[in-house]
């Protein structure tokens, strides 16, 4: 289904969008004032999207130098060419290690990759512990948004799918109860864990290590209780000095959720004794994009989810909408890069307003990329063949002046002479479902110009 | 001076009053200006689609229309950005890349060439600005507030010198207003939200008239308000800059 057919039936319950819309906008005015109260915050930006302009430059050399410095620190580190060969790596540590049970923290990728299935396919029970995660898996949906994957419920929704799955009272809906309720609950998995799985945020070269930013601390009471430690990862997550970590922990945290920074940023850089790490290191389409001139700054993306934030789209169509891992703009960048035809309503739910490229902290211009993929589906087969028609008659009737005028002339007289029942049909002009047409003037401007001047 | 007005494709048929004012504007400024009779479009809505390739022809239309000319002074923020951004897929021959620079906005043309900061007019209404995203953050006409808290702009700095106006402040000060070209069609239930979301932000807070410098926004405004039957007037900037009457 499209996003603007499934974004018609998100906007059918007109006070839930609105409640969506004003939620996230709550979340983007957090972020602006903590964007305006750091007079270097543009130049933090500007830093930021130069650091990984230059990490993407030289990718290979900083993935290598990542991981001879994760061998020598006494990591296990993997490549997975895509998401099946990530799954099974995943898959043959946790077989090793005879883990029946793991504890999953801030990890997008291990979504994009479709992890969870795949393991519960081979008897491995996976229970994601991030409190917005734990929710949309006990209601077995998808995350709608990368940073907030429950945003789009209530906490009366909560508290119902708590009371099913957690024994909470009927009715409950005091967030912090709620919150209790699954404190309890997970503590328990925590404890009996085998292996813990989380995501990075930033791999760094020049140490080895990943850094992993989180504001519940999951990912560091899984890894501290159990055995392994498997950290999956994007191959763009690498920067490459210690250094340069700052730069970006300063700018997530603001843009994301509008705090200074997370609760937590750990840093994982060696086993504990008696333990093992491991790092995966995946591509999935990532080299593809990486050579589209026009698209592969677009992996420079840090996951804040600021750019769904701002979206005035997605605020009122909800992540479910975009029917891909990574919902909203960033999303309908990256997803026609794996398949163009499936994805291809995606780069036009957008008006191109250019709000998330304003607020991108690494600078992606994010409008642009819609334009251009625009462009791309309209060449490709995605559309069908009665738009392109219509668009090469367009194209003969804007480039003459005179097929211009008299088609002009034609629409005005038709709306003014049809009756209003036709012109307003609600199934043959979708502009008239809920706006008038203009009022069709006496004359054009072209018109009244012979006439006058 | 050789200045060339031009009237957007759907300006032209629906709203002349829009064209007129901005060339009675234009000569009480004391400029000579000139209509090409030739002008359709600037394009955009094929290459907004998806169909770029198509609208060279009418790229290369425009440039022929246009050339020769000192400016080209348009009452709209979208299509100027639309041929200054997008013109280069054609050759960037002299006569493409001078139209390209030329084209220009109507009210970046009246306060950044003219230099003029005040006109004569006194407007006693109520007035909420529509900042458009391609005058704003394609034009650079207006601050943007995912950069800073201060709204200023030049459509605001117009406004503001005008005897008796009484500017709306909005809650959401330029959020778009879901026009998006043939997104107002292919997307029509989130523009239309979009749409009543930003006239319901002009009606809390007491907007009278409701103006902006891009007629295709303010179309889509316009057919919110009269559908929903509302006391409010949109009228173009140009045509307050005019002296027009509500
Ligand atoms: S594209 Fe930019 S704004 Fe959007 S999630 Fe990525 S880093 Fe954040």
């Amino acid at each position: 289904m499209s996003h603007s057919k499934k974004a018609s039936i998100f906007n059918k319950d007109i006070e839930r969008t609105t409640w969506h819309d004003e939620t996230l906008w709550f979340v983007r005015q957090k972020r602006d004032k903590m964007a305006y109260v750091i007079p270097e915050f543009q130049q933090l930006r500007d830093l930021a999207s130069q650091i990984k302009e230059h990490t993407l430059s030289q990718l290979d050399e900083y993935l290598l130098e990542f991981e001879r410095n994760a061998l020598k620190n006494g990591v296990h580190v993997h490549w997975a060419a895509d998401a099946k060969e990530h799954n099974e790596i995943v898959l043959k540590i946790l077989k090793k290690h005879k883990a029946k049970k793991i504890v999953k923290s801030k990890s997008m990728l291990t979504e994009e990759c479709h992890l969870n299935p795949f393991l519960q396919q081979h008897a491995i029970k996976v229970v994601d512990t991030d409190l917005g995660e734990r929710i949309i898996q006990l209601r077995d949906e998808a995350p709608s948004h990368i940073v907030l994957p429950a945003i789009h419920l209530k906490k009366e929704d909560v508290g119902e799918t708590f009371h099913q799955h957690l024994n909470t009272p009927k009715g409950e809906k005091d967030p912090q109860r709620l919150t209790e309720a699954a404190r309890q609950h997970l503590r328990e998995k925590f404890v009996q864990a085998d292996a813990a799985l989380t995501g990075v945020n930033f791999a760094i070269a020049e140490t080895g290590s990943v850094v992993v930013c989180t504001n519940e601390g999951n990912a560091d009471l899984g890894v501290n209780l159990a055995k392994v430690h498997i950290a999956c990862m994007g191959f763009e997550k690498i920067i490459p000095r210690f250094n340069d970590l700052s730069v970006f922990t300063r700018l997530l945290a603001r843009s994301a959720t509008g705090q200074p920074i997370t609760t937590y940023t750990s840093h994982f850089t060696k086993p504990r004794p008696g333990a093992e790490m491991h790092v995966v290191i995946v591509d999935n389409g990532r080299t593809q994009q990486l050579g589209r001139e026009d698209f592969y700054n677009s992996l420079k993306c840090i996951r804040c989810g600021a750019c769904m934030n701002t979206c005035p789209v997605y605020r009122r169509s909800g992540g479910h909408s975009y029917n891909f891992t990574v919902p909203g703009p960033i999303g309908s960048i990256l997803s026609p890069n794996l398949d163009l035809k499936k994805h291809s309503s995606l780069p036009f739910a957008s008006t191109l307003c250019g709000s998330c490229t304003e607020v991108c902290p690494v600078k992606i211009d994010i409008h642009v990329q819609l334009y251009k993929w625009r462009q791309q589906i309209g060449e490709s087969n995605a559309l069908p063949m009665s738009k392109k028609l219509s668009m090469k008659v367009m194209s003969k009737v804007l480039a003459s002046s005179k097929l211009f005028s008299f088609s002009g002339k034609m629409g005005r007289t038709m709306i003014k002479w049809l009756p209003y029942s036709m012109t307003h049909n609600k199934s043959v002009n979708p502009w008239a479902k809920a706006r008038e047409l203009p009022e069709v003037p006496e004359h054009s401007f072209r018109e009244w110009y012979k006439q006058n001047k | 001076m050789k200045i060339a007005l031009f009237v957007p494709c759907y300006v032209d048929q629906f709203y002349p009053n829009v064209g007129i004012a901005t060339l009675q504007l234009l000569e009480k400024l004391g400029v000579e200006v000139d209509f090409p009779m030739e002008q359709t479009c600037c394009g955009q809505p094929m290459a907004n689609t998806g169909f770029e390739k198509d609208s060279i022809p009418v790229y290369n239309h425009f440039v022929k229309t246009f050339t020769g000319y000192d400016y080209i002074v348009t009452p709209s923020g979208s299509c100027a950005y639309h041929v200054k951004k997008h013109y280069n897929i054609i050759e960037q021959t002299t006569a493409v890349k001078e139209v390209r620079s030329k084209t220009i906005e109507l009210v970046s043309f009246i306060t950044d060439v003219l230099k003029v900061k005040e006109l004569p007019v006194t407007f006693p209404y109520k007035v909420g600005l529509h900042v458009s995203c391609h005058g704003q953050r394609g034009l650079k006409n207006a601050t943007a507030s995912e950069i800073t808290p201060d709204h200023d702009g030049l459509v605001l700095s117009l406004l503001k010198n005008i005897k008796g106006i009484d500017l709306t402040v909005l809650n959401r000060n330029d959020e778009c207003c879901g026009f998006g070209g043939s997104f107002c069609v292919s997307e029509e239930a989130v523009s239309a939200k979009m749409g009543i979301d930003r006239v319901n932000d002009h009606v809390k807070n007491g907007t009278q008239v409701l103006t902006g410098a891009d007629m295709s926004c303010l179309m889509h405004l316009e057919g919110i308000v009269r559908r929903e039957k509302l006391a409010m007037k949109v009228m173009h900037i140009a045509e307050i800059l005019n002296g027009n009457k509500v």
